[in-house]
């Protein structure tokens, strides 16, 4: 196909090289394998090319660019796209009090000597501990999804 | 030097080892990195590194929530209590009443995950209800 569409545009070319229709339908025959391409828009007027649009990140647009540029009979690319911004990372989720307070209890419970409160998601640690099983205890109490945690224990 | 710096090693073995939906975001002064692990293996090394940064878990600035994925209903996981047998009650929760015990290394059946602290298991004795996650080691 690719061998096709390069005879093509080669028997297209006139004295003032080749023609703004030919070289759209060789963007729109490109735009059929390439699906970052589709969503975009390309004006032809004497070779430019002007493209506009939204890519998903800048390797992308790069790529269609390049991709324009290959093209025989474009003379320069006006790469006008913009890159999509990625979406805003959705806020951290914190387990409401009372819900925390009874699975923290939980949690702690195994652990003698160690206590706990809950006051706005906040978990505070204190008594104490051995350090072997401290590990164990904070990784059973960041699964609770608290603010935060403060860890007040004694380390036997 | 900023939270995602500090704890940059964490991240970047995170997304080395595999964890998947793996998300570090920073909001009033804590990093919050959340995310599922392919293996219980991986969420042991990453907790080596936490505990390397920050030595005790002192600092207060980082909540990691990475859980292990991949454990089917039907898989296998071991009681791993320190001795005592493991309480297997009616519903999730220590104020649920007790409907049966698993023994301290015994092997029991995951049937499903009502959270992440409650699982529903099933031991070879046929007693059936929830026991608690953290005693129960996946076997692979």
């Amino acid at each position: 196909m690719p061998v096709v569409s390069v005879a093509f545009i080669m028997f297209t070319i006139n004295g003032c090289g080749v023609k703004d229709s030919t070289i759209k339908a060789a963007i729109a025959e490109q735009s059929k394998t390439m699906t970052d391409m589709s969503a975009l828009n390309f004006d032809v007027q004497k070779g430019v090319v002007t493209i506009t649009g939204e890519c998903k990140d800048e390797a992308t647009k790069a790529m269609v660019e390049n991709s324009v540029k290959s093209i025989k009979g474009v003379t320069s690319v006006v790469n006008n796209t913009t890159v999509t911004p990625p979406p805003a990372p959705a806020p951290v989720v914190i387990t409401a009090d009372d819900p925390l307070t009874i699975a923290v209890t939980d949690a702690i419970k195994a652990y003698t000597g160690v206590s706990a409160t809950v006051q706005d998601g906040v978990i505070t640690l204190t008594g104490e501990i051995k350090k072997a099983d401290l590990p164990k205890l904070m990784m059973s109490l960041n699964s609770l999804k608290p603010k935060k945690i403060s860890n007040q224990l004694t380390i036997k | 030097m900023t939270l995602q710096d500090k704890y940059r090693e964490l991240t970047d073995a995170a997304k080395q080892y595999g964890v998947t939906g793996l998300q570090a975001r920073e909001q009033d002064g804590v990093l919050y990195i959340d995310g599922e692990s392919p293996a219980g293996t991986v969420k042991d090394a990453l907790w080596k590194i936490y505990e390397k940064l920050d030595p005790d878990f002192r600092s207060g600035d980082l909540v990691m929530n990475i859980n292990v994925s991949g454990l089917a209903s039907g898989s296998k996981a071991k009681v791993v209590t320190q001795t005592s047998n493991l309480n297997i009650r009616k519903g999730p929760g220590t104020d649920q009443p007790i409907v049966g015990k698993a023994a301290h290394h015994e092997i029991v059946t995951l049937i499903s995950k009502s959270s992440d602290q409650w699982w529903l298991i099933r031991t070879d004795d046929g007693e059936e209800g929830y026991a608690y996650a953290q005693y129960l080691s996946p076997e692979p």
